[in-house]
């Protein structure tokens, strides 16, 4: 396999093992959490590395994965204290974690191959340069690692379908019936601090947050089903990462940036153009509702006066402009609608409701 | 008293402490109003989204000059906070991911530009990586000075909308309700908050501005429910974590500012969150302890009436097991009778056994009828 193929792998099996768990934050409104985990498992790797001496052992994914636990109980103590609220507990803990490995980082890990930089951003061109034998296959470790991760969490979010699906959406019914949110929760928590680990030594920290919320947020505007949620997910997050790698050969620039930048960009495109709750869907809808409701004033109005005494003074489009407030540009075009709907005809500015407008209208008046 | 000496003399250090006071004033009193109005994070979000800014900035420009990069922090920032409520508002997207999105989304963006423009032989982009943990021991004279006048600026402006702000903090729903434009009024208090990171972002940088954002009005909380009280200590304290953390990082090799301004601020607020008066976890602590007390010696005191009641005698002893067993899973209950004797409420008849004084009686009684009012016994 080629260099190239592999990191394009490796880039979208990252997206994919990081858009899973990130559908359930997302959902449960605890995306903000994935920001600080991915901080803290820094610190989880600091001290796993000061511990065992080795920055290849798979004790430091444990440290990680045990930090990031505790980064997500440290949250939820200081939020029961009661003293700050937990937008800001999170705000709190996780600066705090990421100053203390930075700075045993910067002090005691010099020369050592973990620095900073690479932790916040990442660089996914190298990742086919450290392989492994697996399986008498020579694969990067890389792309060793997040596929198994991406399995684990494939297994989690399969084995738990039901039980997540039910804690998301309804808690309390979940508790009631016997599940353990709390242990949910923490499960959840786990994946996620391990697939920010493994994803981190690829993407970066900062980028693992890109990955793991925005793909499932721009599938939340798609879709009402979790199950299509989890695969729009996957299939925006592989997306992003590929064309994210070839922005970054165009440009000549750091490839997790650019995956970062493509799941936006799809993003803004899904925000603007979704085909119910996007913004032009919303704007279009709001005008034709506005067209709409102007009809509906017009042909009750006419049926109001149709048979009254003053009904060849009411019903005359100049008329409009006093009874109902409308410009006469508006008016104009709100009778051509009405005329093309076939609601009202007109005979020298005289209008005349059709059986059709008739039916139409009284339609809406009994609802 | 040597770091006092070279904090009054020496100019380096005198420069960065400025620099550092000033950004800690500036976030500290804007902090205070993102905490309360529970938009803590949204400190993280601006100023990571700040970074392509500031790229684009030198894109455009080829100058390092810190003013027009700054600028660019802030319309990217600023551009960021409004994105985010757009999103916020017309969809069903929650704030939180919708912040996770904006911060990632340009992060990455950013560090895109970044690396594009590192790879560029031409740009001397050396100085824009500092953007990203911040280099206070590389500030001068002539980046405070702007610091600073955006500071006030901001900090004026604070005052000048001091009544908005409050009531827009505390109950947006009734500003709304008095017809101010709180809808603007947002826009203006979030493009205060930018400002207030921008003024921070060369000496802590964008990855941890969050925490001086948060931290500082986290801490002063604890201490008063004053909101002037609140912005004012909030300011000492990034004051104090921007001074302190300065002078620290410039003692060792290899301390970047940022984490150790952090690491400064965060210990005000454990501290504040363990000691602050009333609402600090350690008074909790000893106020509940005094009120469990309190009520221990209570029951002892009406147990022993009750048991007096059954016979003629008021004096009448009672054995100190059976106070225990009435006392069950309370314990304390020798301990409540001698603290009780030093009162002369009781006294101890014989070995074991204990008695009611007259004055005894006379105060269980009144405890009994004040809990018979409803009044509870708050004696």
């Amino acid at each position: 396999m080629s260099v190239q193929l592999e990191v394009q792998l490796i880039a979208v099996v990252v997206a994919v093992a990081c858009a899973l768990p990130g559908v359930f934050l997302v959902l449960r409104g605890m995306a903000m959490m994935s920001d600080a985990i991915s901080h803290t498992v820094l610190l989880g790797i600091v001290l796993a590395f000061f511990l065992v001496g080795d920055l290849d052992s798979p004790l430091l994914i444990v440290g990680a994965a045990l930090m990031g636990v505790l980064t997500v109980t440290l949250v939820e103590l200081l939020n029961q204290t009661q003293l700050v609220k937990q937008d800001a507990a999170i705000g709190l803990v996780f600066p705090a974690l990421f100053s203390v490995a930075v700075i045993l980082i910067s002090r005691f890990a010099r020369g050592v191959h973990l620095d900073v930089d690479a932790v916040l951003l990442g660089e996914l061109a190298f990742a086919p340069f450290d392989r492994v034998q697996f399986w008498g296959l020579d694969v990067p470790i890389a792309l060793a690692v997040m596929g198994g991760i991406l399995v684990l969490n494939g297994l989690f979010i399969g084995l738990f379908y039901k039980e997540l699906k039910l804690a998301t959406f309804d808690p309390a019914l979940a508790a009631a019936l016997g599940f353990s949110p709390v242990l949910l929760h923490y499960g959840l928590m786990t994946l996620v601090s391990v697939t920010a680990v493994g994803a981190f030594d690829a993407v970066g920290s900062v980028l693992v947050v890109a990955l793991m919320i925005t793909p499932p947020a721009t599938a939340y505007l798609l879709t009402n089903r979790l199950s299509h949620m989890l695969g729009l997910s996957a299939v925006i997050g592989a997306g992003s990462a590929l064309a994210g790698y070839w922005l970054a050969r165009l440009l000549d620039a750091n490839i997790a940036g650019s995956m970062a930048t493509m799941t936006g960009a799809i993003f803004l495109v899904t925000f603007l153009l979704a085909p119910e709750r996007g913004i032009v869907a919303i704007l279009r809808r709001r005008q034709r509702q506005r067209w709409e409701f102007a009809q509906a004033a017009l042909t009750i109005h006419l049926l109001h006066h149709e048979d009254s005494p003053q009904a060849d003074e009411e019903c005359r489009v100049d008329h409009l402009g006093e009874h109902l407030r409308w410009q006469r540009p508006f008016a104009d075009e709100v009778v051509r609608l009405a005329r093309r709907h076939g609601l009202v005809t007109q005979d020298n500015g005289r209008l005349y409701l059709t059986d059709k407008g008739r039916q139409t209208v009284q339609d809406a008046i009994v609802r | 008293m040597e770091l006092l000496n070279s904090l009054l003399f020496d100019y380096t250090l005198r420069t960065v402490a400025l620099g550092a006071a000033t950004l800690g004033i500036v976030s500290g009193a804007l902090g205070s109003f993102a905490v309360l109005r529970r938009q803590s994070l949204l400190g993280d979000a601006m100023s990571h989204a700040a970074l392509p800014g500031v790229v684009i900035a030198f894109m455009l420009t080829g100058s390092k000059t810190p003013v027009i990069l700054l600028v660019g922090a802030a319309v990217a920032g600023w551009l960021g906070a409004l994105l985010m409520n757009g999103v916020v508002r017309n969809t069903r997207i929650k704030e939180d991911s919708a912040l996770g999105i904006i911060l990632s989304v340009f992060f990455g963006f950013g560090l895109m530009l970044l690396t594009f423009l590192q790879r560029n032989p031409d740009a001397r982009q050396a100085g824009l990586n500092s953007f990203l943990f911040g280099q206070a021991a590389t500030l001068l004279i002539s980046d405070v000075i702007p610091m600073a006048i955006l500071g006030t600026i901001v900090l004026l402006l604070v005052l000048i909308f001091w009544k908005e702000f409050k009531l827009l903090s505390f109950d947006r729903d009734f500003a709304a309700s008095l017809g101010y434009p709180v809808a603007w009024l947002d826009v203006v208090l979030t493009s205060l908050l930018v400002l207030a990171i921008v003024v921070g972002l060369q000496a802590v940088g964008v990855v941890l501005m969050s925490a001086m954002v948060v931290a500082p009005a986290a801490a002063a909380r604890q201490w008063t429910d004053r909101l002037g009280v609140m912005v004012f200590l909030a300011a000492l304290f990034g004051a104090i974590a921007g001074v302190g953390g300065a002078m620290i990082s410039s003692l060792g090799s290899g301390l970047s500012t940022g984490p150790v301004v952090v690491l400064v601020v965060s210990g005000i607020v454990l501290l504040s969150l363990l000691f602050a008066p009333n609402r600090g976890l350690v008074w909790n602590w000893v106020r509940q302890q005094r009120d469990r007390r309190k009520l221990r010696l209570q029951s002892v005191l009406t147990n022993m009436y009750y048991l007096a009641e059954q016979h003629d005698d008021m004096a009448h002893p009672h054995a100190v097991t059976v106070l225990q067993a009435m006392n069950f899973g309370q314990g304390g209950v020798r301990r409540s009778l001698h603290v009780l004797r030093e009162r002369g409420l009781v006294q101890e008849s014989s070995s074991g056994f204990w008695a009611l004084t007259a004055e005894g009686v006379e105060e269980a009684r009144q405890l009994i009828d004040s809990r018979r009012a409803g009044k509870g016994g708050d004696r």
